[in-house]
């Protein structure tokens, strides 16, 4: 039986620690073949790696927990909007709290220093996809502060404090700063599951911040309906209100004011 | 050998000597004083004149007793505990009477036989109970209940580091087996001054020695991005202190100053003496994202707990963040400030 080789992206910010895990790979080839496509030092040079198109696929991500700048729950959240992204199998030495969500929410993890037969037996197992939801919220309950977009093949973390509106357009949601727009590859719905308590509907295509809602004004433009738009600060763009959402949308400036 | 093993019984009368003990004679009997100002005080506004008059004529007795006490240390150590007592007492009530007969007292306190007796009589209450109140502490940190207290509070190293280390070691160990036999043997250094008995001082440079071994397992992970400036030209090697204190506040700034951070970071440490003081300070990067943890504060915890039954008041330690807010050159620092004792052995 010659199956394809397993695609693999290593995340580790210790160099030994992904020295150890290639160790690891070259001793089970036998029984599972695999190839080390990409190694990264954090979840953005992960993310990074991930948004690359020349980059061969990926099947699986091995993620360690602590890291630098974006650690491996984080990547997963960061991962879990997009409508494409590769199982991750968490990889950490210690991590009391972590293992024990883990543990509860069925996610597979292994732990440092890891084995052979164990690492095997995890990338048979593969994990159907990525953590649900509610798992995540559960191994982070503080949740994201930041979205993160791709531009040129870096990736920008955008903090969500600083997002305005978030619209869908064509292929893409476009994060809305005072200062600039972001493309972000994740799907409105999604956006708007996680960060409910943050950004409420205001059209079929469009999330508005909560608190970046300053007031309404009706919209003269098509005569004889009724039409109304929702003004945000710092932005002198208006976002139309569907006749759907306006009854929560005047919810929310009552309760505002 | 300094240990706190010094106390071989628990009834003992408290060292005159201490810092501490002397703070504590102070506070207690001016408490004393205010109680009873409070309790026979009939104008409220006149309470804070009636106590200032009241203690002008306590605080010329006490302090001269707690320097003839002082001074008589040596003598007292070699009294039994119950001679030791009236010892005590006799030495305040003799300082009471002196000050009385001089008339250095102030005219709030009566003259005459009668206003001796009165000043007699509290002198020895508040000895008396002063003293009960030594013992009790005494025997509230008695030696073994101490003892079992430092048992409970070292050898304590976080798991994290242990499987981190170890797995970096099996990282290395195909590539570069003579990397991965030195950090193993500094594991095993590591942990047989974990293992040991952890209930004496020790000297500073053993201490610097471990920390030494410490860091460069730290550095077999974390590479370059772990640097490390060391100022200890101006410490006296001889110096004791408790054990395992450096290694712990080290592992705190590896885990909240270097790990986290993106770029290369730098972690300094330096030891002075001033005078009878010796002068600890750590510093790691701090970054304001990163939320405080609550293991960087049971260490620091653990290690005030044990540095206050070594050294009792006379050692503390601080914490401070410094640097602007809004750069992010900003430091998270440690100042350890205890006695200068100094080993016998060369």
């Amino acid at each position: 039986m010659t199956a394809k080789p397993l695609h693999l992206l290593l995340v580790d910010d210790e160099t030994p620690a992904r020295a150890r895990l290639k160790d690891l790979l070259a001793d089970i080839a036998a029984e599972l073949p695999s190839v080390v496509v990409g190694e990264a030092a954090d979840g953005i040079e992960a993310l990074e790696l991930l948004a690359n198109p020349e980059q061969p696929r990926i099947d699986i991500v091995l993620a360690d927990i602590r890291m630098p700048r974006l650690d491996g729950i984080g990547l997963v959240q960061h991962l879990a909007g997009r409508e494409t992204a590769p199982p991750v199998i968490f990889v950490t030495a210690y991590d009391q709290y972590a293992v024990q969500a883990f543990d509860l929410n069925a996610i597979d993890y292994l732990l440092k220093p890891v084995r052979a037969q164990r690492l095997l037996a995890a990338l048979r197992k593969l994990p159907a996809g990525l953590p649900s939801r509610e798992a995540l919220r559960s191994l982070a309950p503080q949740g994201r502060t930041h979205l993160h977009s791709t531009e040129r093949g870096r990736i920008l973390l955008v903090p969500l404090d600083d997002v305005l509106f978030l619209r869908a357009e064509l292929k893409y949601v476009t994060a809305r700063t005072r200062e600039r727009e972001y493309l972000i590859e994740e799907s409105l719905t999604h956006l708007e599951d996680e960060f409910a308590d943050r950004f409420i509907r205001t059209h079929r295509n469009c999330l508005a911040a909560r608190n970046a809602i300053v007031g309404v004004e009706r919209d003269n433009a098509p005569p004889g309906e009724n039409h109304w738009c929702v003004l945000l600060r710092d932005l002198g763009e208006k976002l139309p209100v569907s006749r759907r959402q306006w009854p929560l949308i005047k919810a929310l400036l009552k309760e505002d004011s | 050998m300094a240990s706190i093993r010094q106390n071989p019984s628990p009834s003992r009368l408290p060292d005159f000597r201490n810092l501490g003990v002397w703070l504590r004679v102070l506070l207690v009997t001016n408490a004393l004083a205010a109680l009873f100002c409070c309790a026979a005080n009939r104008h409220w506004h006149e309470l804070p004149d009636e106590f200032v008059q009241l203690a002008a004529s306590v605080e010329p007795p006490l302090i001269a007793s707690l320097v003839m006490l002082y001074l008589l240390q040596r003598l007292l150590e070699r009294l039994s505990y119950g001679r030791g007592i009236l010892f005590v007492v006799g030495s305040v009530l003799a300082v009471t009477a002196a000050f009385h007969a001089l008339g250095v007292v102030p005219a709030v306190t009566q003259t005459g036989s009668a206003g001796l007796a009165r000043a007699l009589l509290w002198a020895a209450l508040c000895s008396g109970a002063l003293l009960y109140y030594f013992n009790i502490c005494a025997r509230l940190h008695s030696p073994a209940l101490a003892e079992a207290r430092l048992f409970a509070l070292t050898a304590r190293i976080r798991p994290h580091f242990l499987f981190n280390a170890l797995n970096a070691v099996l990282g290395v160990i195909r590539s570069d087996p003579r990397r991965a036999e030195v950090a193993l043997e500094e594991l095993a250094d590591l942990f047989r001054v974990l293992m040991r008995d952890n209930r004496e001082l020790v000297r500073l440079s053993d201490e610097i020695a471990l920390a030494r071994q410490y860091l460069d397992l730290e550095r077999l992970r974390l590479g370059e991005r772990l640097q490390v400036k060391w100022d200890i030209e101006s410490c006296p090697p001889d110096a004791l202190l408790p054990p395992l204190m450096l290694q712990p506040l080290l592992e705190n700034a590896v885990y909240h100053g270097i790990e986290p951070a993106e770029q290369p970071g730098e972690i300094s440490i330096g030891f002075a003496r001033r005078g009878e003081e010796l002068r600890i300070e750590l510093s790691n990067p701090f970054d304001p994202k990163t939320p405080p943890h609550a293991g960087n504060q049971m260490a620091l915890a653990n290690i005030r707990e044990r540095l206050m039954l070594f050294f009792d008041l006379e050692a503390r330690l601080e914490t401070e963040i410094v640097g602007a807010t809004t750069t992010t050159s900003q430091r998270y620092v440690v100042r350890i400030v205890l006695p200068y004792r100094r080993s016998a052995v060369q």
